[in-house]
């Protein structure tokens, strides 16, 4: 039997301001609050609110038959929480359906996973605790931002406990595969991966209103035909995208709600049905390991991570900011680590990609990728000479021996509590021996006592 | 196909960015191979590159007869005319100018350039043209800028063949909207008249058609593009202050320019940091304004005026530089950045210029956005990444820009224009 399982991902960064480089030194706040509230709040009356709204609607009327998943990063939660609560409340009026799986993502919805291991386990952990606090369960599977994935990372999320991650089905790592299966990390085969159909994805997010496609209008039975069509071994479809997409890339005008609307009943009528990431990865065994030795993800038509690292701009400034992300690590400053997940949301370095792919690149309030480039560099100056004046003149080497000396130092703490209290052991018995002595002493004393006494009085006199 | 070309300057004297693109433009041209060019300048100095071309000299062709001699004339304008070509120019004398002031050899003197009595020249310039017009065969007349426009029509009028112009400049550009109305009579006779006008950027076309009321579909857009730089100039050494960044203005010291706000700008960026030095080169009448400005901010040690700079010495200052900055108010083109771009030097414009338009690999800023322009050379000097992407992309992206593809497109222009 055919399922489909559905991924919905919500994130909204925190938008930097305009930050000129007179101001790096004097302005620590970096960000344009205007934009933030007025873009978040349209997110959600455009996409997020009206799309939950239709899902329970569907989860409601299919009798638990439609299920879902979510992931929300921890930035975009932030900002739904301060801007558009309403929405985190669909999202807990869906999960009290049981029919809705929160899924686990770095906090920042940033790139650490491709630069250091340390920060990726600790924003994930983070993410997952926050999840858990909001709706009650802790999540069992991971995406990371972008979808991107490679053996390194699968292995990172199942140390963390991870039982499953979603990732692309991209065809440069598939080859003649299908992404109808479940497949396994080649370093750890515990970890089960759902790798996302992106033809019949982005029939949804890409090009469901666009009159010059072929297949535009676009009816839920077509979708569920083509998708009741494939070879009866494909059981797993997943359809993975940003939420926005609902919404803001298709507008509602397009019927979209209609068509998602209608999927239940076209399903059930085929025999498909739909199920959450967990449900797949418990109910369908893994194919075979697959070898993904270079990150993938879902962006652009590389689905590599080109659109974030593609020139040197992006990579200085991706090696800056995580120049320092030992000392965040040990930092008790809360106000640093904040600052540190919003400058770390990929979408940062996004705005500085030079790549030419025919797509008008959306780049907020840049004009240019040197003048994101510019602005980005210039609160990251500000930035890290915060950071840097909480550990002065010091290089992350020597940082690292710091720790290490922190470490060795509760090592050799121990050891020399151990021999002082031998010491005081042998002290005390020492002592005991000289008390006695003493003891010894002082008696003796005693005796010879009234004898000196009597010697000193005649000085005296 | 045969071309004739009116026009002012020629390299090696040249004032401006005309010259440079007559150049560049006709050179491109003749690789096509069946072209033959004409190219009439006032004033030849004999030095010119006419290998792929032929100058016409106007201060030898005769306007009134005279009973001269081979020898005589050979002795007299050898060096830019042949003695049979002034007998052949002499057959097409066309009425009698022996009330103009004329020399030896019945021909009109220029002083070269752009003098006082700039009109009495572009006058005598477009008389010249009648004579030149009667004895030459062509098939297109192709005038560049307004000071050979009226001889274009008189070309026109004359051969009945079709006219060109080519607008590099206008005077709104040149005034920032004080235009001169002789000059705007000129220019606005020589639109009406052309049969089609080609202009050096979608800036200077949008003018063409609303200060100017051209039809749109008369008018289109032909953007410069640069020769490639020769051996000896790429060997230049780059003279580099260790520890030391350099920011240079490259360019006449004028209004149309924006200097002012290069000042502006630099003087915020010395607030932040000390180990930059600004360089405005070139001459103008906004020059002293400028050192005094310099002067009231308090950064006149480390903002530099070199004065006027020509031929090698302006690749030496470009190569010396971290960073090329033309903040101009209204260019029309403007070639300097990709001359720039060819150093490898990181480069920002001013989006009010027209070879914003073709690129891609440089900063844009507005001309009046002082900070943004801070912000980038800021950005340019202290991240080595940027400084070193702009150099390699832009280097290439210049590299791309040629003359050759856009001689083609005027190929198919003209041949647009002749029906052919």
């Amino acid at each position: 039997m055919k399922t489909i399982c559905f991924y919905f991902e919500l994130h909204q960064i925190r938008q930097l301001k305009r930050y000129r480089f007179f101001d790096i030194g004097s302005d620590h706040y970096y960000y344009d609050d205007y934009a933030n509230e007025s873009m978040t709040t349209e997110l959600a009356e455009k996409s997020y609110v009206p799309a939950l709204q239709a899902m329970l609607e569907m989860i409601k009327e299919s009798n638990g038959a439609f299920k879902v998943a979510f992931s929300v990063s921890g930035v975009g939660l932030e900002m739904l929480e301060l801007y558009a609560p309403q929405v985190i409340e669909l999202l807990h009026e869906i999960n009290r359906t049981g029919c809705c799986e929160f899924l686990c993502e770095p906090y920042s919805h940033g790139l650490s996973s491709l630069a250091s291991k340390e920060v990726f386990m600790e924003e994930v952990m983070r993410q997952n605790r926050k999840i858990k606090e909001l709706f009650g369960k802790k999540p069992k599977v991971l995406r990371n931002s972008g979808l991107i994935y490679s053996d390194e990372i699968g292995e990172m999320a199942s140390q963390m406990g991870f039982k499953g991650m979603l990732s692309e089905g991209a065809k440069h790592i598939l080859a003649w595969k299908s992404p109808h299966f479940v497949y396994n990390c080649a370093l750890a085969s515990n970890l089960k991966l759902l790798l996302r159909d992106y033809k019949l994805s982005d029939d949804i997010s890409l090009r469901f209103s666009n009159p010059e496609w072929s297949e535009y209008p676009l009816f839920a039975e077509t979708y569920i035909d083509w998708i009741a069509q494939f070879p009866e071994e494909e059981q797993v479809i997943n359809i993975f995208m940003n939420l926005a997409a609902i919404g803001m890339a298709q507008p509602l005008e397009s019927h979209i709600l209609d068509f998602l609307k209608a999927l239940p009943a076209c399903a059930a009528a085929k025999g498909i049905t739909f199920s959450t990431p967990s449900e797949v990865i418990d109910n369908h065994k893994s194919v075979g390991p697959l070898e993904v030795p270079y990150p993938l993800s879902w962006m652009d038509e590389e689905r590599d991570a080109s659109s974030w690292l593609g020139n040197t701009l992006q990579r200085e400034a991706f090696n800056k900011l995580y120049s320092v992300a030992e000392r965040i690590m040990i930092t008790d400053d809360k106000k640093l680590k904040q600052d540190f997940d919003y400058l770390q949301a990929a979408e940062n370095l996004r705005f500085m990609t030079t790549k030419q792919n025919g797509i008008i690149t959306e780049r907020c309030i840049y004009e240019s990728p040197y003048d994101a480039f510019t602005n980005y560099m210039n609160i990251l100056g500000d930035f890290l000479a915060r950071v840097r004046a909480q550990y002065p003149d010091m290089d992350n080497e020597e940082l690292g021996a710091l720790q290490q000396m922190i470490d060795n130092q509760e090592v050799e703490i121990v050891q020399l509590e151990a021999e002082v209290e031998q010491l005081k052991a042998k002290l005390a018995a020492k002592a005991k021996k000289s008390a006695k002595k003493e003891e010894a002493a002082a008696e003796a004393e005693a005796e010879e006592k009234p004898k000196r006494k009597c010697g000193r009085k005649p000085k005296a006199e | 196909m045969k071309v004739l070309m009116f026009g002012w300057e020629f390299p090696p004297h040249i004032s401006g960015g005309l010259g440079t693109a007559s150049y560049g433009l006709t050179k491109g041209f003749v690789q096509q191979g069946d072209v033959e060019i004409k190219f009439c300048i006032p004033k030849p100095y004999g030095d010119e590159d006419n290998s792929f071309l032929r100058i016409v000299a106007m201060n030898s062709v005769p306007i009134v007869w005279k009973d001269v001699n081979h020898d005589y004339v050979n002795s007299r304008i050898g060096k830019v005319m042949t003695p049979e070509e002034y007998y052949r120019y002499r057959e097409h004398i066309y009425s009698d100018f022996s009330y103009m002031h004329t020399n030896d050899l019945g021909c009109m003197e220029f002083a070269g350039g752009y003098p006082d009595n700039l009109h009495d020249e572009i006058n005598n310039y477009s008389i010249i043209a009648g004579v030149v017009a009667r004895t030459e065969e062509f098939d297109i007349i192709h005038s560049h800028d307004w000071l050979t426009y009226p001889a274009g029509i008189h070309a026109k009028q004359v051969s009945g063949k079709k006219l060109v112009i080519h607008v590099h400049a206008t005077d709104f550009d040149r005034s920032r909207g004080n235009v001169n109305p002789t000059v705007y009579a000129i220019e606005k006779n020589g639109m009406d008249n052309a049969d089609h006008i080609f202009c050096v950027s979608e800036l200077t076309r949008q003018t063409v058609i609303h200060k100017y009321h051209q039809h749109p579909d008369k008018v289109s857009t032909l953007h410069n593009a640069v020769t490639p730089l020769s051996q000896d100039i790429l060997d230049i050494e780059p003279k580099k202050i260790p520890g030391e960044k350099v920011v240079t203005f490259l360019g006449r010291i004028t209004m149309q320019k924006g200097p002012e706000y290069f000042v502006e700008a630099a003087a915020q960026v010395l607030k932040k940091t000390k180990n930059i030095r600004f360089c405005m080169a070139g001459s103008g009448d906004m020059m002293n304004d400028m050192i005094r400005l310099v002067a009231q901010r308090g950064i006149s040690d480390r903002f530099h005026f070199p004065g006027f700079m020509r031929g090698r010495q302006v690749y030496e200052c470009l190569k010396a530089s971290d960073v090329y900055i033309m903040p101009s108010v209204s260019e029309p083109f403007g070639i300097s950045p990709l001359e720039a771009m060819q150093c490898d030097v990181p480069t920002i414009i001013s989006k009010q210029s027209g070879c914003a338009e073709i690129l891609d690999k440089c900063i844009k800023t507005d001309y009046w956005d002082i900070n943004a322009m801070a912000d980038a050379i800021y950005s340019i000097c202290n991240n080595d990444s940027l400084y070193e992407y702009l150099k390699v992309e832009g280097r290439k992206e210049v590299d791309s820009i040629t003359w050759e593809d856009v001689a083609l497109r005027l190929r198919r222009m003209y041949e647009k224009v002749l029906g052919w």
